[in-house]
């Protein structure tokens, strides 16, 4: 590559102007309060972690993770997501404190781009963990906090789909017993959406007239409640049965926290098997091409981390949103006031700003003629390309500011 | 935006060939699409009787277009998806546009020393030959492919094949089929959820259709 020219900087990091930047605060704030008023407290872990603790076992493949080298030569990364490293800390700086642990986070997290298609290698996330309850009600917990998250992010219009690694799984396994193989094939094609290549497979594998039916049948399992009903007929297998169960109970606490309007239930949608252990779920907003929310169960995460236990959680694409809604037209433009002095009245002009301040108002102050003041006008103006108003007359010597001599 | 247009279904549609082929589908289905559009040269096409809007885009484009969302729906060669590997939902085969990505060569082929493989699909091409575990130098171009091996600056190239007429009125040879190439359905990872009910009748009634032909 030639050498950058200077106005450019990495592919897929972004700089936030002031209009975008009082958005993303605006979210972020509404977002946060949201989750304490859920009782999650929130923490800050560092923007670098060692590579062979939280890089290995975050859910983000290798080849994604940012690695750099510290003066030691020890290989960290930036971080790639909050979830490892809330592991680390709950299973350290707060392995005293006892299940469950409710904690929320806001902060950038950083992913090596391959190719340039909308993605971004350094975006915000917002997001919560709930760690040491393995029941339903904490599933359903997590994605009733998330829709109410959307919602106070001024998200209007979305759908929350929810899936369960456990049941493709078990269908596998009943279907394709001991054929490693096969199973692993088919998943990858639900895993790269790739449904035409998942049937090509199931017609290859040459299974028998009614499984092959059930395992395409598997494509349109996506509804509402009465997936449930139809999954539970579909596999015997105890694997599965319990996590359509385990789903079921999800679904009826949704409806309980009356937000099923936004969920639908689809058994194809699956997360990264390795990493998600049950429930899985990704948020989708109208008019945006990609996802905004997404979350699961990881039950084995926090063993890597010298204490086992169950944990559930997701997180916002907070940058996506905030393209969504779109950023502040203006941000301080209707309060803004103006203060015009000259050399004697500084000290009387700089201390009304003060005032003014502390009242919560945005003061510039500006020493000046009286002459150029006045051409300002009254009333709201623009001065030097910013919209003002004028709070208080002219702040000049006792003569001039009286105003009586001059004329 | 009112309601109504918002939940337009937006279909990018490869221009050309493809187009004729799958507006033709569309109809057989029992979707009221006039085969007026089949030569039009407008960028946007409003079908509001079937609550669709077509995007005319050229094929390679189509699985972009459909991964940013700005069209919900697509339809697109595999050849472009194997290319092009894109993060979006593959729902059927289309079964139209039949044709097939292949290994060509001169008729005397004979191994060389410095393989040169000439190709509008240098993805395809290069995972294609570090599979059968051979270094090759992979050359991208842009159009007739069938050129590079007469003019000596390939010694094979990998291309879609589908009568084989232009390779014999040159000389070459179908040295080795990769994979046969169909045209798909493809739809955005949010639109399958959003618009879920139309992206699935409209995918089912074009799987009836195209069952009904076999």
């Amino acid at each position: 590559m030639s050498k950058p020219k200077v106005f450019e900087k990495p592919i897929g990091v972004k700089d936030y102007l002031p209009g975008a930047v009082a958005k993303l605060r605006h979210i972020e704030r509404d977002v946060l309060a949201c989750m304490k008023g859920w009782g999650y407290e929130q923490i800050i872990t560092p923007t670098m972690e060692y590579y062979d603790t939280v890089g290995v076992a975050s859910s983000t493949s290798d080849q994604k993770l940012f690695k750099l080298l510290n003066n030691r030569g020890t290989t960290l990364v930036l971080r790639s997501d909050m979830t490892a490293p809330i592991a680390r800390v709950v299973s350290s700086l707060l392995k005293e404190s006892q299940f469950p642990l409710r904690l929320s986070y806001h902060g950038n997290v950083f992913r090596s781009i391959e190719e340039e298609s909308g993605r971004e290698a350094e975006f915000f996330q917002t997001g919560v963990e709930l760690v040491g309850d393995a029941s339903a009600e904490a599933d359903a917990e997590v994605v009733a906090l998330a829709i109410a998250s959307l919602k106070a992010a001024g998200v209007d219009r979305f759908k929350i789909a929810i899936g369960h690694v456990g049941f493709l799984n078990g269908l596998f396994e009943e279907t394709l017993a001991g054929r490693v193989e096969a199973q692993e094939q088919l998943k990858s094609c639900l895993l790269n959406r790739d449904y035409v290549g998942y049937r090509e497979s199931l017609r290859g594998l040459k299974l028998e007239e009614p499984v092959q039916r059930e395992l395409e049948g598997i494509l349109r399992l996506r509804g509402g409640q009465e997936i449930c009903e139809q999954a539970l007929q579909l596999s015997a297998d105890a694997t599965a049965q319990e996590s359509i169960r385990h789903l079921c109970e999800i679904w009826d606490v949704l409806k309980a926290y009356g937000v099923c309007e936004h969920v639908l239930i689809d058994l194809t949608m699956i997360g990264d098997f390795s990493y998600y252990t049950g429930m899985t779920f990704e948020g989708y907003a109208a008019d945006l091409g990609f996802p905004v929310a997404s979350g699961g169960r990881y039950d084995n995460l926090l063993s890597q981390f010298g204490r086992p236990a169950p944990a559930t959680g997701f997180a916002l694409k907070t940058t996506r949103i905030l393209e969504l809604v779109g950023a502040e037209e203006d941000t301080a433009g209707t309060t803004r006031v103006l203060i015009g002095y000259d050399g004697e009245g500084r000290a009387a002009a700089l201390a009304s700003a003060q005032q003014l301040r502390e009242q919560g108002t945005a003061v510039i102050t500006e020493r000046m003629t009286e002459e150029d003041w006045k051409e300002l006008g009254e009333g709201s103006f623009t001065y030097k390309g910013v919209a003002y108003t004028k709070g208080l007359p002219f702040i000049g010597g006792v003569e001039k500011a009286t105003g009586g001599s001059k004329r | 935006m009112s309601e109504a247009r918002k939940d337009i279904l937006k279909v990018a549609m490869p221009k050309g060939r493809i187009y004729k082929q799958a507006s033709k589908l569309f109809r057989e289905a029992g979707l009221p699409i006039p085969s007026d559009f089949d030569d039009t040269r407008k960028l946007i096409i409003e079908l509001p009787e079937v609550g669709m809007e077509f995007i005319m885009a050229k094929p390679v484009d189509v699985p972009t277009y459909v991964e940013y969302g700005v069209a919900d729906i697509g339809i697109v060669g595999k050849d472009v998806l194997m290319e092009e590997n894109k993060d979006v939902y593959e729902l059927l085969d289309l079964g139209i546009a039949k044709c097939r990505m292949s290994v060509i060569g001169l008729a005397d082929w004979k191994p060389v020393i410095n393989p040169r493989v000439a190709t509008k699909y240098p993805n395809v091409a290069s995972q294609y030959f570090r599979e059968l575990g051979q270094q090759v130098e992979v050359i991208k171009l842009n159009g007739s492919i069938e050129l590079a091996p007469l003019i000596g600056l390939a010694d094979r190239i990998v291309d879609m094949v589908e009568t084989g007429q232009t390779l014999r009125e040159n000389g070459l040879v179908e040295m080795e089929p990769i994979f046969p190439i169909t045209s798909r359905l493809i739809a955005n990872r949010v639109s399958y959820r959003m618009k879920n009910e139309a992206i699935q009748s409209l995918c089912d009634r074009l799987q009836d259709t195209i069952a009904a032909k076999v």
